[in-house]
């Protein structure tokens, strides 16, 4: 597994003279085999972020490292997608999808099946699922399908964008526990971004707080739980015991 | 597909356009030899019992020269399109192979074609390729190719935003292969449709190329040619130049009406069937006050086949109330939704107790389509599926206007402006303009919510409005909806599987499991939930507070299946409190003094752990 670096990074929307700047220097470390969880209010940048490190959108400025090296261009990093529905192609069945995501070459045409398999086992699903379209399976179990996708490709990181948010509650922890164990299991690097303190408190060994495009503070989950220092952290804290009962 | 053979003009047009296809393939085979035929004692005679429609200047038969020329002017009219929609194909996945900035270049250049005539650009073409078949072919694919470009790129710029295409990038898969694989695919219907429609415009386009003689060359013959020799002797024998004519109509219209019903039939929803006789129940005399109640409903239940996913629902929305709808995926909340808005389709039977909106029954009337398009409003999970992504914005919303408020053209669209205003769209006069693909997630949602205001909606109701989008908006179109509850006094009903966005907003929260309601509360009530469910759907979210060294409690079990619901308590299989009366018999959703429902044998009883 490997370390994640971001430095300095920026993004920019729109032309270089109209336009604005989502993501404004930012800098970040996800050490190897833990996970960073990634929280913040509604449009303070953490998707455009998550975007830019598997290279969907260009950097304006800074640059992402993976073990203190440029990223090369067929990224190593892999990505979850928040909607289930819209991240699983519909007419293609979900062994297909999966294959298609194992790295080019290493697998021998008929050791693919094998792989398909074991990797489904892997997020919980038995083998027959591989032949069912998207269609048939609920939301959770596709949810399920793109984890499996995106670990077939041998991420060195994995990011997870708000991949519980569009998922039944009673779904929810379902999927926080199977990340929770696959992540140990595979001592993954993971990048785990959610707009939930409480999910991403549970899941994260760190937490970083964005707001307005800014890492405003970040550090150890548990000090920024007990001793939060930020202002915006202060009130992300209180907003969430509020909706406590 | 199978819908295009629903409606008359369908079943006409398929079977039109078989009789031509056919004709295509065998009249050369039956015919060609008394097509052929030179007679030097009949030439230029008139119509006969010998010769239907008369012969030519060499004696031959017009009749039989007309159906043998299907297969040269069906086919020429194939090839053309086909020469279209692959030229078409590559311009307008252009953004998507050679990357956005140079892809603008194409559409820009495209979309200046598109506004030429298309026969004027055939017939530039032609010239540029030379008389004869294949110039005429080429001028022909090349004039449709613009409109077609453009077509695909709509329908591709809306496919290409979908998360599994950014998943194959990332996965690396190649461009080409993700066009072919993932995109093409999603896209395949309406081009196919679309190309039809085309091939029957192609088809009158090329007789008039053959007829001004840049066409098909002799001896060869197509019916643009055929119509060309008939009409010099017009004034004597006027049927050597119809019979072609007629011809060249007749399949022309089978193409373009046979793609018209296919569109119609993917584009639209069929709408509507309700239980006849069997609901005509008495209505049970409940005597509310009827100005408060913007919605009752009782004992709603919707069948398909003998499956019931939804089960003796019954509730009231109050004037200004928001009324969330809870449950898992399958609970039945969506189709509780679509019942009241009369869109549960074939072959779904719906039957109700009482389905009254704005005191109408809405089971009997057949005038409820005005008032539900007047008054109701409603908003989708995913608003690239509710607009058509082959409108501009504007026009769709305007549309609604003309139909039910029977404003003209220019005033439906100065209003369609205004309720992207109140919508809060930046530069509402542009978004107006633009097509569906053009704005962003959040802005089609509150779109699709400016066309429910379009009317004056007295209940709106969203199912998962903001599921599809990023969190970052989702809070923003939730905002919006509280805005215009409380400033017009309308009514909301929120379907989310999320609770904690329905505790934000709703006043009141209806807890859905196996298509019934099992417990009615109010919101800030929740922490006193009284059912077994509603308190595992609170305990299965993590807080700040929960143990990050164990798993999260979860509900164990899967949904319960409408196909498959035990005889007791559809909740029995995974709630902690099961015991043999559950079993044995579904408890009825009985109403305490404070007007909290809940349907338990044993609510309120502590879970032990
Ligand atoms: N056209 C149909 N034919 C047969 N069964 C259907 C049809 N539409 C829905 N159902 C069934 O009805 C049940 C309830 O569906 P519904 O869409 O209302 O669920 P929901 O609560 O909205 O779920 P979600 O949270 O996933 O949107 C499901 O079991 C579903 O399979
Ligand atoms: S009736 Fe029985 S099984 Fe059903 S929810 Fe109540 S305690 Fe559980
Ligand atoms: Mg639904």
């Amino acid at each position: 597994m490997s370390e994640l670096r971001f430095e300095e990074v920026s993004v920019r929307y729109g032309t270089r003279r109209r336009g604005h700047t989502v993501v404004d220097g930012v800098n970040l470390t996800v050490a190897s085999g833990t996970v960073v969880g990634l929280v913040g209010e509604s449009g303070s940048g953490k998707s455009t972020l998550a975007r830019a490190a598997v290279g969907l959108i260009p950097l304006s400025g800074g640059q992402i490292l993976l073990d203190g090296r440029p990223l090369p261009k067929r990224t190593p990093l892999q990505m979850v997608f928040q909607d289930p529905y819209s991240s699983l192609d519909p007419r293609m069945t979900v062994g297909a999808s999966i294959a298609e995501a194992l790295p080019r070459g290493a697998f021998a045409r008929n050791a693919i099946a094998a792989e398909v398999t074991r990797l489904l086992e892997l997020v919980d699903l038995a083998a027959d699922r591989a032949g069912l379209y998207p269609a048939a399976l609920s939301g959770g179990q596709r949810q399920r399908v793109a984890l499996a996708r995106a670990l077939a490709g041998r991420p060195a990181v994995l990011i997870a964008d708000e991949i519980t948010s569009a998922l039944d509650v009673s779904i929810q922890g379902t999927v926080l526990n199977l990340v929770r164990q696959v992540q140990a299991r595979m001592r993954l690097t993971m990048l785990f971004i959610s707009h939930d303190l409480a999910v991403v408190r549970y899941v994260s060994d760190t937490v970083a707080v964005m707001q307005g495009g800014h890492i405003v503070e970040c550090g150890p989950a548990d000090d920024i739980l007990s001793n939060p220092q930020h202002p915006y952290t202060r009130q992300l804290l209180a907003a969430a015991r509020s909706g406590q009962r | 597909m199978s819908r295009v053979f629903r409606s008359p003009v369908g079943v006409s047009a398929a079977a039109l356009l078989a009789a031509v296809l056919l004709l295509a393939v065998f009249a050369p085979v039956l015919w060609a030899d008394r097509a052929a035929t030179i007679d030097t004692t009949q030439i230029l005679q008139g119509q006969s019992a010998q010769h239907w429609a008369g012969t030519d200047s060499l004696g031959r038969d017009i009749f039989f020269r007309v159906l043998v020329a299907t297969r040269l002017s069906v086919q020429l009219a194939i090839m053309a399109t086909a020469v279209g929609v692959l030229i078409g194909l590559l311009l307008g996945a252009a953004p998507l192979l050679i990357g956005a900035r140079a892809g603008r270049w194409v559409t820009a250049a495209v979309n200046i074609a598109v506004a030429f005539p298309g026969l004027l650009l055939a017939l530039f073409f032609a010239v540029i390729f030379g008389v004869g078949m294949r110039g005429a072919v080429l001028a022909i694919g090349f004039a449709v190719a613009p409109s077609f470009a453009r077509l695909t790129h709509t329908l591709v710029s809306t496919v290409a935003d979908r998360d599994y295409v950014h998943a194959a990038r990332i996965a690396g898969v190649g461009r080409l292969r993700v066009l072919a694989r993932h995109v093409l695919p999603n896209v395949g219907e309406p081009l196919v449709v679309n190309a039809t429609v085309a091939a029957g415009g192609a088809l009158l386009a090329f007789a008039g190329l053959s007829f001004l003689g840049l066409g098909v060359q002799a001896p060869q013959y197509d019916w643009g040619r055929l119509l060309g020799e008939g009409l010099n002797g017009i004034y004597v024998h006027p049927l050597a130049a119809l019979a072609p004519g007629i011809a060249v109509v007749v399949a022309g219209l089978a193409f373009s009406l046979f793609g018209e019903a296919a569109a119609r039939a993917i584009g639209l929803r069929t709408v509507l069937s309700r239980e006849p006789a069997a609901t005509s129940q008495p209505e049970p005399a409940q005597p509310m006050s009827a100005a408060d109640v913007v919605l009752a409903v009782e004992r709603l239940r919707i069948s398909f086949g003998p499956v019931s996913p939804v089960r003796d629902v019954g509730f009231t929305v109050g004037r200004g109330e928001s009324v969330g709808i809870v449950g898992e995926s399958g609970s039945g909340k969506s189709l509780t939704a679509l019942a009241i808005a009369q869109l549960i389709e074939e072959p779904g039977r719906v039957s109700a107790d009482r389905i009254e909106f704005l005191g109408q029954d809405l089971r009997s009337a057949k005038e409820h389509r005005r008032l539900l398009g007047l008054s109701l409003a409603m908003v989708f999970q995913d608003p690239m599926t509710s607009l058509n992504p082959t409108h501009r914005v504007g026009r769709q919303l305007a549309e609604v206007a003309e139909q039910h408020q029977g404003l003209g053209r220019a005033q439906a669209l100065a209003r369609a402006v205004d309720r992207l205003r109140a919508v809060h769209l930046t530069e509402p006069e542009r978004r107006a303009r633009q097509y569906p693909h053009e704005l962003s997630g959040g802005m089609r949602q509150r779109a699709m919510i400016g066309m429910g205001l379009m009317g004056s909606p007295a209940l709106i109701i969203a199912d998962e409005p903001t599921t599809a989008l990023d969190v970052t908006v989702q809070a923003q179109v939730l905002a919006l909806l509280q805005e215009i509850r409380a400033s017009d006094g309308v009514a909301l009903m929120l379907i989310s599987h999320d609770i904690s966005v329905v505790r934000q907003v709703c006043d009141r929260v209806l807890v859905m499991y196996a298509g019934r309601i099992v417990e009615d509360l109010r919101t800030a009530d929740l922490a006193a939930a009284r059912h077994p469910y509603t308190r595992a759907l609170l305990a299965a979210v993590p807080d700040l507070d929960t143990d990050r060294g164990k798993p999260l409690t979860v509900i164990p079990g899967r949904a319960a299946d409408p196909a498959q619901l035990p005889p007791g308590c559809a909740f029995a299989p995974r709630c902690p409190l099961a015991d043999s009366a559950c079993v044995a018999s579904d408890p009825p959703l009985a109403v305490d003094p404070g007007g909290h429902r809940v349907a338990c044998w044993h609510a309120d009883r502590e879970v032990s752990r």
